[in-house]
């Protein structure tokens, strides 16, 4: 895949260049350095003005009902690819978040103390803004969800940035908890969707709404997509997570739980209203779960005694307004719920950014602390005023607009006498609830006798810091007094994209004479006001709401956490699960055998026993190999060393059927690995414990020997079943593949001749570097778990020649002591040194040929560590380190460093990653060297001797480990030495 | 031919899917070594048994059906290093288990 021209032409498309470029600049922000508040509000900042500016640019493509689509081709055949699709509303909520993100990152930038660490709270704010602007231009519906995911965890992690306090790191819990598991049923819900219509494009979706109504899978579609959509909206019975979340840094509040995430699930709402909507289910669910939330959420928050709970409570009641508006499903409805989506957001962030700026003054966001700030605070006591009568809805401010037409709404007749009266009531006394927390957060904090007890003299913030609520509250007066030449236009290019061409007649004048939305507007101020009277005094002594303060959401959040994943789960694995590894593997097989067999019965046709071509010495050779692998596992218990070296016979038979059926690079690796792996496991032995085979094997208890009888009769059949495939197949024609075009184009493309490696280090280049990674890794595991090893007890002693040696030293005081060791294989160790060029001849030999003749890097990697080990058997381990320097963590790290680099090269260069065109090392005297090969065998090299180094390095610790509670009386020469070799692992 | 290397791959699945199955570390490692030359030899066969026809190519032979096929080859090369590192990670961890718990059963306890 061209990856290179893939992204070479659309990023500089407008559209995904908005919502790439604040992921881009969030990798960049987490690099800088943690005290540059200055550096990361700049790049935050200059991020959030580029995407407006981007926004703001694109308008006039989607302001006459016009759509922006830019695709990438992922998977086309699944119907899944990366779509990006602008309309009037997404364009509606790319402002908000662009603008707002702007103001929110430019107070932040006072807000946060120098003392925390922006970067992480920089590089999680523009993430979550990269993954919002994802989310309202997706054009694919699975694209949709993977974005409304990245809001989840993004929330989590702002939500979560002070992770030092208890009460942060449990509300982002809980948010991702109750929002990520709405995310899934949305997956759910979308992939229903996605099958009923046969797509997951959002046009195709969006043009069968009939279809999807009218469909039997609509009601767990729409159960599933409001599953989603209530969770993310804080919407009852989901809404207790957003209370938790306002422990996030206030800008985070201001932002993500008040004017944009929130909003996503009101988004998607929108979004499927004209497929979803109008349907009895959708009426009654969405309607009432919004009316619900509306007037809890406004109750509790008169209750409150935290600003910004008191400020999160009334979110949960507006998002609940528009849910309600939404639920109605009349396009008037529609139009009144994504206006008041934008004016919440403006009066709602304002608001948040002053409750920011009082705790920030003071010390305290509790109401009942505070009071008389207007003499400190004027402006900023002013600008919360008109922002909190916004949210009131006092008439000439734009918050009143859009509550007068939800009241227009809620009196529209219905069949039902029921919604009649419901509607109308719930949202007037939903609007004299809201009127009674906006004078509460007025009254209470700034008017009154001046505070008493607080930690320092409140005054106003920062020039800058003040400056986002006063552009906000502007909005609202604008938007208030002039509605319809300031937002007017933008609204209906909004509504028209998602009503349709025919979007009823509505107005947007401040003045509709008398009429009963005016009526319920009255008696919401007046009776707001009178409550608030009523109560004022006795409100700071109030802990909670009364009737809804014994019931907490948190609780039963965690009631059913406990039961579900704790309970039941216990439950579950107790009855399913097993620690126990052997029946696990049992299952396993037996599975893997049933898996193979089901779908061969039957089907397998006449298998035709023939010995016709059978060769005497090859099936000699095979029955020495069969003779060797069944005695092998015959002594795996009692002989391990035995067992070793039969197992070995059956692996250089295999190895011999590699070299006698035209495979010599298999050979020569198989024979390889078999030395190696030889060695390794013998390394191993001696940490084994001793086993005495018992005589009595007439005593098996029954269990035993009924399960070594089962495991008999699985392993008969895996083995029957694998012979039997096999033969079947191996006696059939070969089948026309993908084998003559390696065949072909070995040479023309791959410039070598031996087609199995130029396969591996050119076609499939990429599975080979994930193969000697994967080798890296195991080194290096095995690495990190030998430095922890302890021996077992019985494991430490000395072998035995060396402990009789020693017992004869101590009554002979004249005898040598340790000579055992000390000529050790005297002959074997003088070749086995001797042999070391040699062998680095041979690795140079079977390294130059491999591209064109059997072997490469490959087994000239293996052949190098064999020719180390032999020095660490010959010489010891220290002599080995003494006269070497063997850096295996540096080699491996080098070797992959390199492959990777290398295959980014061949990208920069326009070709496909790991090009191996490029990759001829020019070598004076030796020629074009192909460099791939040369990486793998560093790496194979690296890995290898570490692996055995490690193992090796085992035998010198011991002595120390044997004698750990003596006293330090150890020579210190040698303790030197061995805390070096220690050093050089 | 093909009935021995079939048989071979029989009798080596059984061996090893046997020893996978048994207590003792020891012999699981054993069990996974004899099950690998098992599904080498098996992915191996998938290609056909050819005599004399390696894939390496010569410029006097242009006929392409003179070779074996290579892909099953590159697969079994991969299959003996991933085998060959999980090899010695598993030798490692059964090392690691047995000086923990001091016990070879792959369990970590005695039943």
């Amino acid at each position: 895949m061209h990856l290179f021209a893939l992204s070479a032409n659309p990023i500089l498309d407008p559209l995904i260049l908005l919502v790439a470029l604040p992921f881009l600049a969030s990798f960049l922000a987490a690099l800088l350095p943690s005290n540059a508040r200055n550096a990361e509000a700049w790049l935050a900042g200059t991020v959030a003005v580029c995407t407006l500016a981007i926004t703001c640019w694109l308008y006039p493509q989607v302001a006459n009902g016009g759509v922006i689509r830019e695709e990438i081709s992922w998977l086309p055949a699944l119907g899944l690819n990366l779509i990006f699709r602008l309309d009037g509303f997404a364009w509606l909520f790319c402002l908000l978040v662009t603008g707002v993100g702007f103001l929110v990152v430019l107070y932040a930038r006072y807000y946060m103390s120098p003392a925390d660490p922006v970067p992480r709270f920089f590089a999680f704010l523009l993430a979550f803004m990269g993954s919002m602007l994802g989310l309202v231009v997706s054009g694919n519906i699975i694209q949709l969800v993977v974005f409304w995911e990245l809001t989840s965890i993004t929330s989590f992690l702002l939500i979560g940035y002070w992770f030092h306090i208890t009460q942060a790191r449990e509300g982002a819990r809980m948010a991702l908890t109750v929002t990520g598991l709405g995310g899934f049923a949305l997956l759910g819900g979308v992939l229903i969707i996605g099958r009923i219509v046969g797509s997951y494009d959002l046009d195709v979706v969006l043009a069968s709404g009939n279809l999807i109504r009218e469909h039997s899978l609509y009601l767990p579609a729409l159960l599933l997509v409001l599953l989603g959509a209530l969770t993310k909206s804080a919407q009852f019975p989901f809404h207790f997570w957003l209370p938790h979340a306002m422990s996030a840094p206030t800008p985070v509040s201001a932002y993500l739980h008040s004017a944009t995430m929130v909003k996503a699930g009101v988004f998607l709402l929108v979004r499927l209203w004209p497929v979803m909507a109008g349907t009895d289910a959708w009426f009654w669910i969405v309607t009432f779960s919004g009316l619900i939330t509306l007037i809890i959420g406004g109750y509790a928050a008169i209750f409150q005694t935290d600003l910004k709970g008191l400020l999160a409570y009334s979110t949960i009641s507006h998002l609940g307004l528009i849910t309600t508006l939404l639920g109605m499903s009349s396009p008037l409805a529609a139009v009144a719920a994504i206006f008041h989506i934008a004016n919440h957001a403006t009066f709602k962030a304002s608001l948040f950014m002053a409750a920011g700026i009082i705790d920030h003054e003071t010390g305290t966001r509790d109401i009942r602390k505070l009071s008389g700030l207007f003499r400190f605070m004027p402006i900023t006591g002013t600008l919360a005023m008109v922002a909190s009568a916004a949210m009131a809805g006092v008439p000439l401010l734009n918050g009143f607009l859009s509550k007068e037409m939800f009241f227009a709404e809620t009196t529209v007749r219905a069949e039902n006498p029921f919604v009649n009266l419901a509607l109308p009531i719930g949202a007037t006394v939903a609007g004299i609830f809201s009127v009674t927390y906006s004078l509460r957060f007025v009254h209470a904090v700034f008017f009154g006798p001046p505070p008493e007890g607080l930690s320092r003299t409140p005054h106003e913030p920062p020039r800058w810091m003040r400056w986002p609520i006063e552009v906000l509250v502007l909005l609202c007066l604008i938007v208030g007094i002039i509605p319809g030449i300031t937002i007017g236009p933008f609204l209906a290019t909004a509504v028209r994209s998602v009503v349709g061409e025919n979007t009823p007649a509505y107005s947007l004048a401040v003045w509709h004479g008398f009429s009963l939305p005016l009526v319920m507007s009255g008696i919401a101020l007046l009776g707001g006001g009178l409550l608030y009277l009523a109560l004022h005094r006795r409100l700071n002594r109030i802990e909670g709401p009364p009737l809804m303060r014994r019931i907490k959401g948190q609780d039963i959040f965690e009631l059913v956490l406990v039961t579900v994943f704790w309970r039941w789960a216990a439950g579950l694995k107790r009855f399913f699960g097993t620690d126990r590894l052997q029946p696990q593997l049992f299952l396993l097989v037996a599975v893997a055998v049933l898996a193979g067999a089901v779908p061969l019965f039957g089907k397998m046709g006449l298998v035709d026993f023939s010995a016709a071509n059978l060769e005497p010495a090859f099936a000699l050779v095979w029955a020495a190999g069969m003779i060797c692998a069944i005695a092998s596992a015959h002594q795996a218990k009692f002989h391990r060393l035995v067992s070793l070296v039969l197992m070995g016979g059956a692996g250089l038979v295999t190895c011999i059927t590699f070299v006698w059926f035209s495979a010599p690079d298999l050979a020569v690796t198989q024979l390889l690995v078999e030395i190696v792996t030889t060695v390794l496991i013998l390394l191993g032995l001696r940490w084994l414990p001793k086993r005495v085979q018992q005589m009595d094997v007439g005593a098996q208890i029954l269990r035993t020997r009924l399960r070594r009888i089962r495991d008999f009769v699985l392993a008969l059949v895996a083995g029957g079943g694998m012979a039997l495939i096999a033969y079947a197949v191996m006696t059939r024609p070969s089948p026309d593949g993908i084998s003559s075009y390696f065949l072909e184009n070995a040479y023309r493309l791959g410039g070598g001749t031996n087609v199995v490696n130029v396969m591996l280090v050119d076609f499939r280049g990429f599975d080979t570097l994930g193969e000697i990674t994967v080798l890296g890794i195991v080194a290096l595991t095995v690495f990190a778990l030998l430095r922890r090893f302890r021996p077992a007890p019985d494991s430490i002693e000395k072998p035995e020649q060396q402990r009789i040696q020693k017992a004869f030293a101590e009554r002979h005081p004249g005898a040598p002591a340790d000579t055992t060791v000390k000529d050790f294989l005297l002959v074997p160790s003088v070749i086995m040194r001797w042999m070391f060029p040699v062998a680095i001849v041979l690795t140079v030999h079977i390294f130059m040929r491999g591209h064109d003749k059997p072997g490469g890097g490959f087994a000239a990697g293996i052949v190098m560590s064999i020719a180390f080990i032999l020095q660490y058997m010959a010489g010891g381990t220290r002599w080995v380190e003494d006269r070497l320097r063997i850096l295996p963590v540096a080699w491996i790290g080098t070797g992959l460093l390199l492959a990777l680099g290398t295959g980014v090269a061949s990208w920069l260069f326009g070709y496909p990653f790991l090009t191996s065109a490029f990759h001829y090392a020019e070598i004076p005297l030796i020629g074009r060297v192909p460099l791939a090969s040369a990486l793998l065998f560093a790496l194979v090299v690296g890995a290898t001797v570490l692996i055995l180094s490690a193992l090796a390095h085992q035998a010198v610790r011991t002595p120390r480990m044997a004698q750990p509670a003596l006293p330090a009386k150890v020579p210190a020469a040698d303790d030197r030495a061995s805390r070096s070799t220690g050093g050089t692992r | 031919m093909e009935l021995i290397i079939a048989l071979a791959i029989g009798v080596l699945t059984t061996c090893g899917v046997w020893l996978l199955l048994r207590p003792r570390t020891f012999q699981v490692i054993i069990g996974l070594s004899l099950l690998s030359y098992a599904v080498n030899l098996f992915i191996f066969g998938m290609g056909r048994m050819r005599i004399n026809a390696a894939p390496v190519l010569d410029s006097a032979v242009t006929d392409l059906s003179h070779y074996t096929d290579p892909v099953p080859q590159a697969l079994v090369l991969t299959a003996i290093v991933i085998g060959f590192a999980m090899t010695a990670l598993f030798l490692v961890m059964l090392l690691a288990a047995r000086g923990l718990t001091g016990t070879d059963h792959v369990d970590g306890e005695e039943d």
